[in-house]
């Protein structure tokens, strides 16, 4: 199945001449961590599938720098931030997509302040956009009529008033799209921003992850759909926390397309 | 003798306005004490803000019923202020009722100050029960014990007695109307008061004078009195949400401010041209404090926002931290950062400058534990309805803990470190970046 996805690479395009169409910032839970990999493997599929001429920085990206500006590292975030607008202007890259919304935050709204100005998306807007286009093919597949919901990334949604994008995608899917007592710009937080995800919480009387994922498991869902490889790692671990793996799933949208296609 | 009346309502209004600009003046050089910031550009979004949050009480609503409570009280306080109007051009000139020469108009303005004190107040009992005896965890809240308690409170009994005084003043100029009294002569229309007349219906012509003035004398007085407790209270809101919500952020919740100072610090050292050991020359060379340990550190807008914030909680009640137990509460980082600025601006009153008292913002009053606890999830920001953005501060905090102190929680700074070896958060080489498309 690996051998299927085509990641070419920004110095191979520049070493053929070309220029791609967009620039697919992974991230680095989409590097590194092992449930997110899924998820950069699910988007690598769709965007082979539908032929989208794209590229990876590869080993030349780099952390954009969101943990260490909202821990506090101004200095950390600047350097990073600078190094990688040097790498993105060396390639002339115009558009980016990213599979984790604090990238997609950082560099849509984090590096103009600092030179770098590029069309930036969520890969779930970009999606939609491939919808629209009709470059996609969505149908319901295996998850018409399922009880699904969806957990708003902090960073996505009222960070950038991104809320129907992914329902767009999930109503797509033929889904019972439920929603949360606390969704949309009421959203509760997976507990994972502003650096948190690299710490232990503070002293409390519950972590987050289970707050939100109890308020999640109230509806029933089978699937709880994020757009976020640090919510789909809490949320993951809240279920796991309530002993409920068996029953519910947590996938990213990106995953959800690729599973209800059987894309491979 | 006859002009005793005209002059004791002078010296009222004298002194009643006199102390409240002398507040407005000091609440306007503590926020001056703050960081300058530009708010020049993006009119027409502010203004729109001003329209639509503030005049339009739009966030106001995202709780259904203390939201069309409050947008109960709101007109209330705007519509019968032109009441107020009336009653400071009598007062100055000995006229009674002014205004009734509007006739029907003026019948239809009085009729509707009437249904809406009546509105005003029972809005007001109902918040008063909220806050007393049901148990809403906002308002319990360790921040809500003692003074801050005791204010709201107050609040609502400034608002229950200034609207039975506008009532009961109404009814006893409506009986003395209709028997006829000197100088009461028929005007307005009481839809709501006409009711107690069976109240007063065996008092005296004189009794009833009396009880009409002292209603009216109360009433204005109780109106300047609340005027200057504005500053020493919570309230301020009824003000300040106006410039405040002109202030607030006009960008994306997730854009969070980038700092001058270290950008030119960077700059420097990624120019290759630059020569490292060169000491600085002037002194903007010379590096700046990065972020904020005090409120002097903060911007005007964070302390426009710490007098603005009403202290409803709404912010504290939807904070992920807050929920779970942990100590912060976005709504204490804006209590602390107003009892801090107003410490120290007393400090100047006194000393006529500012004299260290070996107190700061941080520590004092805001603990490390609060600020660490922190998602960055823009919660208190989007639940705010007057644009207060408590989130800056803790960010500015964090970045004098980071940055001044190396005062990171040790993961933290691990996490840190690895992003600046490896470019990851995580402890994986950068050249191993694409090994995710092998396996």
């Amino acid at each position: 199945m690996s051998e299927a996805l085509i990641v070419p690479t920004m110095a191979e395009y520049l070493a053929q001449g070309k220029s791609p169409e967009v620039l697919f910032w992974v991230g680095c839970a989409g590097s590194f961590d092992d449930r997110a990999k899924k998820i950069t493997k699910a988007f690598v599929k769709i965007l082979n599938n539908c032929g989208i001429d794209f590229a990876v920085l590869g080993t030349e990206e780099s952390c954009t720098g969101d943990p260490a500006k909202r821990a506090g590292n101004e200095f950390l975030f600047q350097m990073q931030a600078m190094a990688n607008i040097q790498t993105l202007d060396e390639y002339k890259i115009k558009k980016i997509v990213t599979t984790c919304p604090h990238c997609f935050n950082t560099l849509k709204n984090e590096y103009p302040n600092l030179g770098g100005h590029y069309h930036v998306m969520h890969h779930t807007q970009f999606l939609k956009d491939l919808l629209n286009e009709g470059r996609l093919k969505v149908e319901g597949g295996k998850f018409k009529g399922k009880r699904i919901t969806f957990h708003d990334p902090c960073y996505l949604g009222r960070a950038n008033n991104e809320y129907e994008a992914p329902r767009d995608l999930l109503k797509k899917l033929e889904v019972e799209l439920i929603e949360m007592r606390r969704c949309k710009s009421n959203g509760l937080c997976c507990g994972a921003g502003g650096a948190q995800m690299f710490k232990d919480a503070e002293a409390g009387t519950k972590e987050i992850y289970v707050e939100r994922t109890e308020e999640a498991l109230e509806i029933k869902p089978s699937i709880i759909a994020t757009g976020c490889p640090f919510c789909n790692t809490m949320v993951t671990d809240g279920v796991k926390s309530k002993e409920k793996e068996a029953e519910v799933q947590v996938l990213d949208i990106a995953e959800m397309i690729v599973n209800a296609e059987d894309i491979t | 003798m006859q002009y005793i009346p005209n002059i004791l309502f002078l010296i009222v209004l004298f002194l009643g306005i006199g102390f409240f600009i002398k507040n407005c003046k000091k609440i306007i050089r503590n926020i001056k004490l703050g960081q300058k910031v530009d708010i020049s550009d993006h009119k027409k979004t502010r203004w729109n803000n001003v329209f639509r949050i503030a005049l339009g009480q739009s966030k106001m609503v995202a709780r259904p019923l203390s939201g069309l409570l409050h947008i109960i009280v709101y007109i209330g306080f705007v519509v019968i202020n032109i009441e107020v109007l009336e009653i400071i051009i009598d007062g100055l000139f000995g006229t009674h009722r002014i205004f009734s020469g509007l006739g029907i108009f003026y019948n239809i303005l009085i009729a509707s100050f009437e249904i809406l004190a009546l509105l005003v107040l029972v809005s007001v009992v109902i918040f008063w029960i909220r806050r007393n005896f049901k148990k809403i965890k906002r308002f319990w809240s360790p921040e809500m014990k003692g003074w801050p308690k005791n204010d709201a409170n107050i609040i609502l009994y400034f608002e229950m007695v200034l609207m039975s005084l506008f009532l009961l003043m109404n009814v006893s100029d409506l009986q003395l109307q209709i028997l006829g009294a000197d100088h009461y002569n028929t005007a307005g229309s009481f839809p709501v008061s006409s009711y107690l007349l069976p109240l007063f219906e065996n008092l005296s012509e004189t009794s009833l004078i009396i009880f009409e003035r002292t209603a009216w004398w109360l009433h204005i007085i109780g109106i300047f009195v609340f005027l200057n407790y504005l500053y020493y209270s919570k309230h301020l809101h009824i003000l300040l949400a106006f410039p405040n919500v002109y202030h607030g952020s006009v960008e994306p919740k997730g854009k969070f401010k980038n700092l001058e100072s270290v950008t030119t610090e960077v700059k420097l050292m990624m120019d290759p041209n630059q020569d490292p050991f060169a000491t600085p020359t002037t002194e903007s060379d010379v590096p700046a404090k990065f972020g904020a340990s005090d409120v002097l550190d903060l911007n005007r807008t964070q302390l426009l926002n710490a007098y603005t914030c009403t202290e409803c909680g709404r912010c504290t009640s939807n904070c992920p931290a807050n929920q779970t137990g942990k100590k912060l509460s976005p709504r204490k980082i804006m209590m602390d950062t107003r009892d801090r600025l107003e410490e120290i601006g007393k400090n100047i009153d006194r000393n006529g400058h500012f004299k260290d008292d070996n107190k700061q913002l941080l520590d004092n009053y805001i603990t490390r534990e609060e600020l660490w606890a922190c998602t960055t999830c823009n919660a208190c920001v989007e639940s705010c309805p007057v644009s207060i953005d408590p989130l800056s501060i803790i960010m500015d905090m964090r970045q004098y803990l980071v940055m001044e102190q190396s005062a990171a929680p040790n993961e933290l700074n691990i996490s840190m470190t690895n992003i600046e070896n490896n470019g990851a958060p995580w402890p994986y080489n950068q050249m191993d970046r694409l090994n995710w498309k092998k396996n």
